[in-house]
């Protein structure tokens, strides 16, 4: 259960080996957080993720994961419900892709939607369930301030994002008094590594995100954007005309 | 039996989820209830008063006893009453107090049922002399997992898990408790300012009235931290009344203001706020103010007047916090106390008050010596810690924690709290193995 404070007591998180979700759950294991399920491809770096945690304290298990298959969802998903509450639930994985590349091969956009977009509804769409079936628990999704205005230099991934972001926030109305919570969190652009002294205040890092994620768990906040006053630069950007939006400079 | 999906917070209204709520008129509409039960069983719930998530069931079955509300008898000469669980200590309130009549426990609120009284054991300000509120409970029936209802009676282990139980034993569909007589329905109530909190340790410490506590100014810093109003209560004589006011005596006339909005923007009650009602507190008590009278609801539950008031908090909600430490351990509260003031922590509604010998029930809170309560809103950053920290002092104290008014405690902290624990653990695996009667409680700190 999650306490007062919106600190959750189970996590599972889609995409296990995600810079953020770790660093979230890091987060979350020092408040309430007892047992962690990490969710992805079987790697060396999932099993490596999960032994990060464990020394932390935590029960840490990892789930062989596949948002390219959507097809296994229900079941691998259904498994991990039945074994207890989860309590929360975020929903971590995505990949860029290369704007480039993916423009002239086609196919490498679709991974990119199928990944960021299609994997997403149809896992988004399965923990919604259960989580509505136990009655409680926090739904957190992803998204990207990349995804507020497609941008000419990552419009393949930002339209993903875009289309994610919509569904997240829809999926969050459906669910709107059913005890269960969506909470969609637009990153800006996130560095590992911390912003250098001169570089736009609207870059972020991992730890940063997950600051906010836990933030806004405890404020049951429905959007949350990394850093904070990214909300108002999208908000303008989305004002300003498509010629000359054309042709701002690109991050 | 009105059957519906809602979504239910305790009155702190932090961590909402959602459960199949039945609104049973009988005794047997409240079993078919129990029996029905999903997998992710059932727990009872009256008022909704307790601050946290006692009374809510995610994903599972909750039994709103409220509409079981039949008072069915009143002994008026031995002073006793037999009524359903769901009946509001208002409304017995209202029927006996006419009659000579009062409760022997009364908490800060008449807005709680008989079985949610029971299910967390009350304690009033006048613990000391009185003890909780099962220790005047003669009988009550309790609804178990099979449907079947049983008696039960002080002295045996199933009352003794039942009374502070949280619902977790079964559905109270019952009880018969004994009265307290007065003659009136008036308070002579005195006041006193402390200036520090020492002054209001050894203020408490002196004893004497029937109910007594301290407000704490918990903003006040300095050498004042910690200051308090003194309250102390009597139930007034008749015969101390002058001869017009005889008549009208026993008369229950609460006064009420319009409520709360359904929508307060978050921070309204910030630290500015609760700064100023502090020290109008302090300033508005007069040094020391003896024999005035009061009506019994202003005395005992002036909240009251104004419904909806935990909505004050904003969207965010509250969480309360009550703590229990022995004599000798006023450390503790020094400590809690600093803290909070040095923090500038906004809080409500801060209580110092004497706990007199405990009850027999197993998880019941009061312990003998001091309890501290206060109320911050949930927002505040840093609490969940802070709060924790408040607990391991407690338990290193051999203190401990509400459990009914918890809304975020460590699972490991109960154990070294309660220890009886293991005990309710093993009346409940051999009574209900299956784990019917459950509640996010329950499940937060595997109870
Ligand atoms: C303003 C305010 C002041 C308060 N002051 C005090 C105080 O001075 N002293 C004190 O001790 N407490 C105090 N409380 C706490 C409150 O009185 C208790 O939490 C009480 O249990 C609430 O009663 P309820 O009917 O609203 O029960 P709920 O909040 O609905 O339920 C509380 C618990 O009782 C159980 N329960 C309820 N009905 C039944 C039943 N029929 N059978 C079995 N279990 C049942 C529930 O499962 C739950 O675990 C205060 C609360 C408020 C809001």
């Amino acid at each position: 259960m999650k306490n007062a404070f919106g600190a959750p007591q189970s996590l599972l998180v889609l995409g296990g080996t995600s810079e953020i979700g770790l660093a979230t759950a890091r987060r979350l294991i020092a408040r309430r957080t007892r047992v962690v399920r990490l969710a992805g491809r079987p790697s060396p770096a999932l099993e490596r993720a999960a032994a990060g945690l464990r020394e932390l304290g935590a029960e840490v298990h990892t789930v062989a994961f596949d948002a390219l298959d959507p097809g296994s969802h229900e079941e691998v998903l259904g498994k991990v419900f039945a074994e207890g509450d989860t309590d929360m639930v975020l929903l971590a994985f995505g990949v860029h892709g290369d704007q480039i590349r993916d423009e002239e091969e086609p196919l490498g956009a679709v991974e990119v939607a199928q990944t960021n977009y299609t994997g997403a509804v149809c896992a988004g769409l399965v923990c919604a369930g259960a989580l509505q079936a136990q009655g409680h628990g926090s739904l957190v999704v992803l998204s990207s301030a990349a995804g507020a205005r497609a941008r000419r230099a990552d419009f393949i991934y930002g339209s993903s994002k875009a289309g994610l972001d919509a569904f997240a926030q829809g999926l969050g109305d459906a669910l709107h008094g059913t005890g269960v919570h969506v909470m969609v969190v637009r990153p800006g652009a996130v560095r590992t590594r911390p912003a250098r002294r001169g570089e736009s205040p609207l870059v972020t890092t991992p730890g940063a995100v997950a600051d906010a994620i836990v933030t806004g768990l405890r404020r049951r906040s429905e959007t949350v954007w990394v850093p904070g006053p990214l909300r108002a630069v999208a908000a303008a950007l989305r004002l300003v005309p498509r010629p000359l939006y054309r042709r701002l400079p690109v991050r | 039996m009105s059957v519906d999906t809602v979504s239910m917070t305790g009155w702190g209204r932090t961590a909402p989820t959602t459960a199949l709520r039945f609104r049973p008129r009988t005794y047997e509409e409240a079993a078919v209830a129990v029996t029905g039960r999903g997998p992710r069983g059932v727990v009872a719930r009256g008022l909704g008063r307790a601050h946290g998530d006692a009374a809510q069931n995610a994903g599972g079955s909750v039994v709103d006893m409220t509409g079981l509300d039949r008072v069915h008898a009143v002994d008026a000469v031995g002073g006793v009453v037999a009524c359903d669980a769901g009946v509001s200590l208002h409304r017995l309130i209202e029927a006996l107090l006419p009659l000579g009549w009062f409760l022997p426990v009364t908490p800060a609120t008449r807005y709680v049922t008989v079985g949610g009284a029971i299910g967390s054991d009350l304690h009033g300000t006048g613990h000391r002399t009185a003890g909780s509120f099962t220790r005047h409970v003669r009988s009550l029936e309790l609804l178990t997992a099979d449907g079947s209802v049983r008696r039960v009676v002080p002295g045996t282990d199933l009352f003794d898990a039942t009374a502070g139980g949280l619902g977790l034993t079964g559905v109270i569909l019952s009880a018969t408790l004994s009265l307290l007589p007065v003659t009136t329905s008036l308070m002579s109530v005195d006041t006193e300012r402390a200036a520090d909190l020492d002054a209001a340790l050894a203020g408490l410490a002196a004893g004497g009235a029937a109910y007594e506590s301290a407000r704490i100014d918990l903003m006040a810093r300095g050498r004042a931290t910690g200051r308090a109003v003194l309250i102390r209560g009597e139930h007034v004589p008749v015969d101390a009344l002058p001869a017009r006011a005889r008549r009208t005596a026993l008369a229950f006339r609460p006064g009420k203001l319009p409520p709360v909005p359904a929508y307060v923007p978050e921070g309204l009650l910030g630290r500015a706020p609760a700064a100023l009602l502090g020290e109008l507190r302090f300033r508005g008590a007069r040094a020391a103010r003896a024999g005035r009278l009061q009506r019994i609801s202003a005395f005992f539950h002036p909240l009251d007047a104004l419904p909806g008031w935990n909505r004050l908090h904003g969207p965010g909600g509250f969480v309360q916090y009550q703590c229990a430490v022995g004599d000798g351990q006023e450390e503790v509260l020094h400590r809690i106390v600093q803290r909070l003031a040095r923090r500038r922590c906004p809080a409500f509604h801060a209580v110092l008050q004497r706990l007199g010998a405990g009850g027999p029930g197993w998880l019941s809170f009061p312990v003998p010596g001091w309890s501290l309560s206060f109320g911050l809103p949930a927002g505040l950053p840093g609490l969940g810690r802070l709060l924790d920290l408040f607990d391991d002092e407690t338990a290193a104290a051999g203190g401990r924690v509400c459990l009914a008014k918890d809304a975020r405690m460590r699972p490991s902290a109960p154990a070294a709290m309660y220890p009886r624990l293991p005990d309710f653990r093993a009346l409940r695996g051999e009574l209900d193995p299956e784990g019917a009667f459950r509640s996010d409680l329950s499940r937060r700190l595997a109870l």
